[in-house]
Formats: C-alpha cells, structure tokens, sequence
C-alpha cells in the first residue's frame, strides 16, 4: 500500500533529476559561437570533422554546423539565420551577393562533379569526353536517371547541364527526383542500377557501399567549385560577423588550406579537395 | 545479412570499449527527451485532470483537438517551432535555435498532447460513479482528485510511456530544431540518418540497436514500476 502512494512522485522526482541535468545545455548564445551553413557534402565526406576542431581549437570560437542544401544554406544566409556559408553553387552564390545579403566571397577549393553508372552502362557513356553528350545519351536510352532534386549545388549543376544539352526532362518515367542528400541519392541510384552525377568527394568515401562506376569525368563542365560566403552584418544585426569572418580568414589561410590538401589521402589514396585560396576564379575553368 | 552481423557487432564494439561520442549522443537523447517528458507529463496529466474532470461547453472540440495532437506529425511541428525561434523571429531574442533546448521544446509540444489524451481517456474510463462516492465519503475536491488520480495510476504510466516514446524516436523536428550540430545537438535517431547518408550502414546500424535498447531500458523501468503491487 505504501508503495502504491509513492509511484507518481518517485517518477515525477526521477524526471525532475533528469531536468535539472540537460537545463545548463541550453546555453544563451553569445559571440563565441558561429552558425555554419553548409552543403551535406562537406558534412558527408568527413572534412568538416578535421577541419572544424582545428579551427575551434585555434580561434575558441564554437561553430555549429548545419548541413543542408547549397539552396537551403544561402536561404538561410539570406535571412540572417546563418552567419557564415561554405557553399558550392556559384551562380547562386553571385545572387545572394549582388542581392547584398552576404559579403567577402572567396574561393576556397574544388574537386570535381562524376557521372556514376551501373558497370554494364547501358546508355553507353563510358568514357565520353563531355558532361552533355553522357547525358544526351542517357535521355536517348531512356535509362534511369536519379536526380537530388533539392535545390543543392550539385541538382543546381545538373539543372545546367540539362540545359546545355537542350533537353526537358521534367516528367519523363526514366527521370527520377529522390530530394534528398547526395548519399542517399547515390544509395537509390545504386539499388535501381540507374545514373546519377555525384561530387567525388561523397561517391569515394562510399564507393565501397555501392557498386557504381565513374564512367564520365574530367570535363570542365563538371568542376565543383566550393566558396565561403560572410552573411552581411549590415543587413542582418545579429550575425556574428566577427566570428563568420574569423573562420572565412582560416579556410583561406595556409593551414586551413593544407587540411583541405592532405584530407582523404590516407583513407581514400587521394585527396577529396583540392585547396584554391587566393586564385582567380577565370583560371578554374 | 553480412550488414545486419556487422552492425551487430560494431554495436556491441562500440558500447563494449565506451566509445566517448556514441555515450555522449546516447546520454543527450536521454536528457532531452527525459526533460521533454516530464515537462509533458507535468502539463499533460494536469490539465489532462482538469479536462476530465470539469464539465464545460466545447468540451468534446477540446477533446478531439487533444486527441488530433497525439498524431501531430513532428516535421510540422519542427517547422512551426522553428519558424518562432529563428533570429529574426518572433521568439528570435532568445537565441534558441539549434540547441538542445530548443529539441526539448519542440519534444514537449509532442508529447504534451499524447500524455494529456492518454490522461484523459484513463480518467474518463474509471467508473463513474466513483467520482461521486468519494465525495460522499468526506473526501475534500483535492482529496477526490487525488484518489483519482491513484486510481488512474496504471494508464498513466501507460501514458508516460508513450509520449517518452513518441519523442525518442522522433526525428523530424529534433534535426530542424537542433540542426544536428556535432558534440552539442546529435542525438541518435539525427545520427542515424546521418550516418546512413555517409553510407556508414554498420555505425548506423549500432546506433539503432542502442536506441532500441534505450527504450526498452526505460519502458523496462517504467513496467517494473507500473505493475509493481498489481495484486489487488
């Protein structure tokens, strides 16, 4: 009987407990912390993981990270919710800065954008030279082909590509739209035995999930292009430009520019990214 | 099934060697959907009472608006609670989005109508001349709600369960809210599609085995508890 009348409040005390550990972690935000919007495929190959500590490690700032779409982080640079953008969707990017919502773009790295198919290519694209003939292939063949659909960098560079083969393909049955990141994309794209363009960087850390081959690479249409964005102060008030121009200054700098070079070497046998600080952005193409 | 023994094992490796991150994701889950529990339970069960218990008009509206709530989809509400707390928000000033805080509110507005509907119901099933007996043995209103609520007790726990339920498992809104950040906002089911999405199935497979044992721990306690006198 007794033990009847304490139940209720020996598990209201137990939670209560369990209240009083997590209310310091909601901390009240102060200057020290940075809000990074960024894409998945920075987040997903791992390089955010070795680069970050070494930034927070060296400045004492704390940067949260979001990863989203390239579409989604200059959104959130345009309303002020982020402070600093690391994207990789140029001509997006040039809107957000001439709209003046975000300042000081500056071009950190680049790999490049593959075209990933089944190893039995049934549209027959292996080894073709250019981005737009693979893909006019693809279209010809009819063979299924995934696309991100998510307004990120890489959905933006195959919009253009499409484009510059002159085809529409919204609606078609072997066009499909996944709307998610690029890993799950590529797992779909993998489990259907259909095509799909990837950056490097995420398709080599899951290369050996997948089953899927490059069979297009190395045309200039296909570079990705990455650049770090300050969300306007002038703008928006409340961003920590101090802060988003502290981790800016040391994408560029030679350490943070020596990380992006060595990352990946010694789990993939090559680099992911290849550091760009300082050159012109007509020498990429 | 090489994937299903692989994840089993790297489960087992990464409780076994206390593997410093998984712990640290393992405990925020638990501390921020704990918290948003016992905020819902708190609000949920009383006025949950208070609901069951008084007569007024548009009662029955408050009840099916109560019990709409309990399947309130945790992307909508992500999304409601992070369109006020954004910096340029209403709530803005708080400086809230994309702390675990902010998970923890996003988890009550969850939980709170699954507990509350749950509540009710438990009440409303208990006989009803109960009510009036009490009161004719002497009891004061506090008394009878009290004794109520003891008689309630088994479907109230019931209804901790699930509201603890609903929110440990969600992830909708904890990825919106919380963002997911390293070290700070991760908890397992955000994790666990991250994870998939770097095609690291094996981690992800450990951390959903961890969730799972998690939750069942908890509702393990939660039974022990409920059904500790059932003889009656």
């Amino acid at each position: 009987m007794l033990g009847g009348k304490l139940h209720l409040p020996f598990v209201l005390v137990l939670l209560f407990l369990l209240a009083a550990y997590v209310l310091p972690a909601g901390i009240a935000q102060d200057n020290r912390s940075i809000i990074l919007a960024t894409t998945t495929s920075t987040q997903d190959s791992g390089l955010l993981e070795v680069l970050i500590p070494a930034f927070e490690k060296d400045s004492g700032y704390i940067v949260k990270t979001i990863a989203v779409g390239s579409g989604q982080a200059l959104k959130m640079g345009e309303k002020g919710e982020a402070d600093v953008l690391l994207v990789h969707s140029p001509e997006a990017e040039g809107q957000v800065v001439a709209q003046g919502f975000a300042v000081n773009r500056r071009l950190v790295m680049h790999n490049d954008f593959v075209i990933v198919g089944p190893s039995g290519d049934p549209a027959r694209i292996r080894g073709l030279k250019s981005g737009k003939d693979a893909l006019k292939s693809i279209a010809r063949a009819k063979t299924l082909f995934f696309s991100r659909s998510d307004n990120s960098g890489t959905h933006a560079l195959e919009k253009k590509l499409w484009q510059a083969a002159e085809l529409s393909v919204e609606g078609q049955g072997w066009y499909q739209q996944t709307g998610l990141g690029m890993g799950q994309t590529l797992n779909v794209t993998a489990e259907k035995k259909g095509y799909t363009i990837a950056d490097r960087g995420t398709y080599l850390s899951l290369k050996k999930m997948l089953g899927l081959e490059v069979l297009v690479e190395g045309d200039p249409s296909l570079l990705n292009v990455y650049h770090v964005l300050e969300v306007n102060a002038a703008r928006w008030p409340k961003v920590n430009a101090r802060g988003a121009k502290a981790f800016s200054d040391y994408l560029v700098s030679p350490k943070g520019q020596q990380i992006i070079k060595s990352f990946g070497v010694e789990k993939f046998g090559s680099a992911l990214f290849f550091p760009d600080a300082g050159r012109k952005e007509m020498e990429m193409y | 099934m090489d994937l299903i023994l692989e994840g089993l094992l790297k489960a087992l490796h990464l409780i076994v060697s206390l593997d410093r991150e998984v712990i640290a994701i393992t405990w925020l889950s638990l501390k921020v959907s704990g918290t948003a529990t016992f905020i819902s339970v708190v609000i949920g069960i009383s006025l949950g009472m208070v609901i069951a218990l008084t007569n007024f008009p548009g009662k029955k509206l408050v009840i099916s608006a109560i019990n709409t709530g309990m399947g309130l989809p945790p992307v909508v509400v992500g999304l409601f609670v992070t369109v006020f707390l954004w910096r340029n928000g209403p709530l803005g000033f708080l400086n809230l989005l994309f702390t675990p805080s902010a998970m923890i509110i996003a988890q009550v507005v969850i939980a709170t109508p699954i507990v509350m509907g749950l509540s009710i119901a438990a009440l409303q099933s208990l006989p009803p001349m109960l009510k009036l007996q009490i009161l004719s043995l002497g009891a004061t209103r506090l008394q009878m709600v009290w004794t109520l609520a003891r008689e309630a007790r088994l479907p109230f726990m019931a209804a901790i369960m699930a509201g603890f339920g609903g929110v440990i498992s969600e992830i909708g809104a904890s990825i919106m809210v919380g963002g997911n950040i390293k070290g700070y906002s991760r908890v397992l089911t955000t994790a666990t599609v991250m994870e998939t999405g770097r095609g690291n199935f094996d981690i992800a497979f450990a951390l959903s085995i961890i969730l799972l044992g998690l939750v069942f721990l908890v509702n393990y306690i939660f039974t022990l508890i409920q059904q500790r006198e059932r003889p009656r």
